[in-house]
């Protein structure tokens, strides 16, 4: 799992908001009051299988255009698909951990609508079936923005195919150079250049273009067929940070489950969101708008907060008809929704059964074996963790990352304290990783280690400064804490009898010292405290150092 | 060779008279060809001739293409012929492999031609279809690829109507095909091309598909035998999808055993094709007895139903008294022919036409332009698209898109699409019932003979009802064997008139050794076209 650029929620959120841009929502706020919106989302989450839905090819974000792609998933004459069986596996896993009700007996359906990137002319998708129906996801919304529970409904969930991508640049204006010779004449983008070197290698015409207007259009296969869960809620949320955390509670589940990276930025995760507004009180639902182009949670949370203030403001205004069902875009750079395209009326799909793939037969035991796989979900550790008595925050905060919360259970199921085990987490060990871009996989520390540094600290056998230095050492380099302590010799001197003969040498030494003590100058101690400890090279246990000092110091002599 | 009309060889494979082998004559017109041999296995001669070293695959391949090159420009049956020195190249190599001892496959030297909607690796692949001009596939369909393995050499692609939508071959964007009985008649559709290809000899067994009837309806009209296996038997990979819940690849030769020979070299589970069966490929070839083994009664037990729906009006009169005429020919062979009815028959015919329209509006929608085949010049999406596609397909490739979308439309569904959906339902559990009281059934393959070209061509609807016959069984997923059984008058010579037999679901082998008895028994019957010399017993 890719996780070093993954952004969580979290982490988003403790970005300083963004300064109000937004001139409309000061003359809305008053009106917000009276309004409650109603936001549904649906979100696309890529599996991570090793080769796409329905042919072998393998699947790697960022490949050059069309170089993973064969007759199945380049729609060929001729070619059939046939079904990986482990993207049932994971839709099972995403059902199942989403509380939804599995439909044993499910089948693929066929959308079909004509764009160049869908290279059959129809998508393999789940129409009046899907995998799995009903079912809820639970929530803690951050403390900072007031904390609380929730529980959003999921409406279905289902599985499809992804289709190309477009590539375009206006004609003539690319600027990269490849010296090919022959290229055919049309090669006149890079992508078209790189499509045309690559026909000399590939067994089969792979020069997917198309003239378009004044745009020379190009076709990337690399991400058609890759496999793809349709996760619909129910119309739950009311705001947009409740719509931004539905949607990193999803990523969450869907890395604890080890079915995606969830990447927004890869498109592995994407969200398309539906926002209406309506009189508080009023059940009837207002009409819709899609937003679409969400790149990050921010952008979900503020995409819908700007849309809810802009219809708000319509109604306002007595402008509520002005609001339309279409689909909006929203503009990172101006941090506002444009108007994408206008519904004209219901798109007509013509949804069919698949001929070419058999029907989907889960069985009982399938399920219950699967069921028995699934790991602890992020809502059940964010609740036993609660129970240990951390704090919300705590809990957030180790919940939220699948790999921080199972180095964090790994240091506890080796015997060490919660509390303690949870501040070296978030507090040196993340801004160690913080620092050196790493993710917790990837530092030298291991858990094992970490309860057992904790074990020494708490045992007395290493001053807690001691073991900082012991952690910033396994964190670059790993070893032992054992292996460390032994090797620089940082065992605690516990041992009355050493640290006697310690003071003895360093009061036989210091004879004036002593003298200035014993007549009155009760201050040096610290002095003579310091000696010792220098002496003892900082291992001398500083309870027992203070105690045998001040016997000596005013023993009789 | 074409023109030279030659008394036929003595063969020795089948011995011509046993007095204890029930005889029926044919149903003979004053047309009818003289004739006392029954058909013979070319492959299985092929293989006796090249391990016996009496020939070398060289010169059978070599005879086969002078045999094409003279008789294609009256038949156009082939779109591609492939490159003669090729052909012969990979001949000589299996004469190398014979004289050193190798072993050989089955097919070796066997001369093949495949219907061009499947997809070939080497050659074009259009579907006879505008809109693939000049396609070559990146990839061997399944069903080829096995072929060539086993030793066979794939001769050329050959015609048929638009990605198999048409009976006639007229619907084919490039060349309308001769049936070799009578070059003024229609071969039949969709597999016109492998249908007459066999027929006239230029190959010794071809690959067809059927979706309704393309291989049984030519086979009936060019008078060899076809083939259509249950669903699932053969891999449809790399056949281009008309209606993919019915399509199937098909086997089209000259006897019962070079199709049975052919469809167990295609036969078996293909990990490319979801919808292929694991179940296992009996030895087909096991059951070509040879007839001086039989007993007197060598179907005895046999339970034969008529398809009474398929012997009432509308079907010719010389149709109904060969097929009248094979049945006797059955119950002379031991069988007990009893009438049946299944009155859900004709319900089949429209069903079909919406289900295989839908799905054919939705398999053809990958030809866009966008990625291979022709590509219009266009400014704006729609357009590029629509121009592409207007100009790529033919009008009965459009009028099929077109029914297609709209029983799939929204509000039309489940008045069209749902609906023909629970018919297909009632007709493959009226043939389930029928089947469980009979080991076959039989009908005739089309309501009549071949036709003349363009006598129909107007007439879509009267075009479409000639599949009456072959329909159900695509819908039950049935596999039928279709064998010529007798003449009617028409052209120089009579015409033939195909029997279906149809079986249990994967019970080919049923269907084939059934046929087998009966193709070897039929007396005064030879279905060699007048005008070819059939010297192909090697």
């Amino acid at each position: 799992m890719k996780s070093t650029e993954a952004q969580t929620a979290t982490q988003e959120k403790q970005k300083p908001p963004l300064p109000k841009i937004m001139k409309q929502t000061k003359t809305s706020d008053k009106f917000s009051k009276d309004y409650e919106a109603v936001i549904g989302i649906e979100t696309h989450v890529q599996l991570n299988t090793l080769t796409k839905a329905f042919c072998g090819c393998p699947y790697n974000y960022g490949s050059p255009p069309n170089t993973s792609v064969c007759p199945i998933c380049m729609g060929l004459p001729g070619a059939l698909p046939v079904l990986n069986s482990k993207v049932i596996e994971l839709a099972v896993k995403v059902g199942l951990a989403l509380n939804s009700k599995l439909s044993l007996n499910s089948k693929f359906d066929r959308k079909q609508y004509f764009y160049p990137d869908l290279p059959k002319g129809y998508q393999i998708s789940q129409f009046d079936v899907p995998i799995a129906s009903g079912g809820y996801i639970d929530l803690d919304l951050p403390v900072e923005f007031g904390g609380g529970h929730r529980r959003f409904g999921i409406t279905r969930v289902h599985m499809e195919e992804d289709a190309g991508k477009l590539l375009h640049s206006e004609n003539g204006s690319y600027s990269q150079e490849i010296t090919v010779s022959p290229l055919p004449k049309y090669c006149t983008t890079f992508y078209c250049v790189v499509l045309c070197f690559q026909e000399y290698k590939l067994p089969f015409s792979c020069l997917i273009r198309f003239k378009y207007q004044s745009y020379d259009l190009c076709v990337d296969l690399n991400r058609a067929g890759v496999p793809l869960l349709e996760i619909v809620s129910e119309p739950d949320m009311r705001t947009g940070i409740e719509a931004a955390e539905y949607a990193a509670e999803l990523q969450r589940l869907v890395r604890y489950l080890g079915v995606s990276n969830g990447n927004m930025q890869e498109g592995s995760l994407r969200c398309d969101v539906n926002v209406s507004i309506r009189p508080i009180g009023q059940a009837q639902f207002g009409t819709k708008v899609e937003i679409k182009n969400l790149n990050s949670f921010s952008s979900v949370s503020r995409a819908i907060d700007f849309e809810i203030s802009r219809q708000v403001l319509l109604h306002s205004q007595g402008q509520g008809d002005q609001i339309t069902q279409e689909t909006r875009l929203w503009e990172e750079g101006a941090q506002k929704t444009v108007t994408m395209r206008k519904k004209e009326g219901l798109a007509d799909y013509r949804y069919f059964p698949e001929p070419d793939l058999p029907g989907v037969i889960l069985t009982k035991e399938y399920v219950n074996s699967i069921l028995d796989s699934l790991p602890e979900l992020p809502e059940v550790k964010r609740r036993r963790y609660e129970k240990m008595g951390l704090s919300m925050q705590d809990v957030l905060f180790l919940a939220n990352d699948v790999n921080v919360a199972e180095f964090f259970d790994a240091t506890i199921a080796k015997g060490a304290d919660v509390k303690l085990a949870a501040n070296w987490i978030m507090g040196d060990i993340a801004a160690y990783m913080k620092n050196e871009k790493l993710t917790i996989n990837e530092i030298k520390l291991i858990p094992q280690e970490l309860a057992e540094l904790i074990a020494s600290i708490k045992g007395g056998t290493i001053s807690g400064k001691i073991g900082k230095e012991i952690l910033f050492a396994l964190l670059a380099k790993g070893g032992t804490v054992k292996g460390l302590i032994k090797e620089k010799d940082l065992v605690q001197i516990v041992d009355p009898v050493e640290i006697e003969k310690i003071v003895d040498k360093v009061l036989s030494e210091n004879p004036k010292q002593l003298e200035q003590y014993r007549g009155g100058k009760t201050k040096l101690q610290g002095y003579f405290a310091g000696q010792v400890m220098k002496l003892s090279k900082g291992k001398a246990n500083p309870e027992l150092l203070n105690k045998i000092l001040l016997e000596k110091l005013n023993a009789q002599s | 060779m074409l023109a030279t009309l030659q008394p036929p060889r003595t063969l020795s494979r089948f011995p011509l008279y046993l007095t204890s082998r029930p005889v029926t004559l044919c149903t003979l017109t004053a047309q009818s060809p003289p004739s006392t041999s029954p058909p013979h296995s070319q492959i299985l001669s092929i293989r006796h001739s090249l391990l016996t070293r009496q020939v070398t695959a060289a010169q059978l391949a070599e005879s086969y293409l002078s045999r094409l090159r003279l008789t294609e420009p009256h038949l156009n049956s082939f779109l591609h012929v492939s490159d003669s020195d090729a052909v012969l190249r990979q001949a000589a190599l299996l004469d190398q492999r014979i004289a050193g001892g190798e072993d050989v496959g089955p097919l070796a030297g066997v001369v093949v031609g495949v219907k061009d909607n499947i997809c070939t690796a080497d050659m074009p692949s259009t579907g006879g279809s505008r809109v693939l001009e000049g396609y070559r596939p990146a990839y061997d369909a399944t069903a080829v690829r096995k072929i060539k393995e086993l030793g066979g050499i794939v001769v050329g692609k050959t015609n048929l109507d638009e990605f198999g939508m048409g009976s006639t071959t007229e619907a084919s964007a490039f060349q309308v095909t001769a049936n070799p009985w009578d070059v003024s008649r229609v071969p039949g559709g969709s597999s016109g091309g492998s249908a007459a290809a066999v027929s006239a000899r230029q190959c010794v067994v071809s690959l067809g598909s059927d979706t309704g009837g393309s291989v049984r309806q030519p086979a009936s009209f060019c008078g060899v035998v076809g083939l259509k296996p249950t669903y699932g038997r053969v891999s449809r990979y790399g056949l281009m999808a008309y209606a993919s819940s019915l399509d199937v690849i098909g086997c089209l030769g000259s006897s019962v055993a070079d199709t049975g020979i052919l469809l167990h070299a295609i036969s078996g589970h293909d990990r490319l094709d979801a919808t292929s069966s694991k179940r296992e490929v009996p030895d087909f070839a096991s059951q070509f007895a040879s007839i001086n083994l039989l007993e007197s009664k060598p179907l005895k037990g046999l339970r034969v139903g008529v398809i009474r729906e398929t012997l009432d009006e509308g079907v010719d009169t010389g149709v109904i008294s060969a097929i009248r005429g094979a049945a006797s020919h059955l119950e002379e062979l031991g069988c007990s022919v009893t009438e049946i009815s299944l009155p859900s028959f004709s319900l089949g015919l429209p069903a079909y036409y919406i289900l295989a329209s839908s799905e054919a509006s939705s398999n053809l929608s990958r030809y866009d332009g966008v990625r291979y085949g022709n590509q219009a010049v266009a400014d704006e999406l729609n357009s590029l698209y629509g121009d592409s596609r207007a100009k790529g397909f033919g009008p009965e490739v459009k009028m099929r898109i077109l029914m297609g979308t709209y029983g799939l439309s929204a509000g039309y569904y489940d008045a069209y699409y749902k609906r023909a959906q629970q018919v297909r339902t009632i007709i493959r559990k009226s043939f389930k019932t029928a089947l469980d009281e009979n080991d076959i059934l039989i009908s005739p393959a089309a309501p009549s003979a071949a036709y003349k070209i363009g006598e129909k061509i107007d007439d879509p609807l009267a075009m479409y009802a000639g599949d009456i016959m072959t329909v159900n069984v695509n819908l039950a997923g049935l596999p039928a064997l279709v064998l010529p059984c007798g003449f009617v008058e028409g052209g120089t010579a009579g015409l033939p008139v195909g029997l279906q037999m149809i079986g249990a679901a994967f019970d080919e082998e049923k269907l084939l050794k059934v046929g087998h008895i009966f193709e070897q028994t039929l007396q005064n019957c030879r279905f060699v076209p007048p005008l070819i010399e059939d010297d192909t017993a090697w």
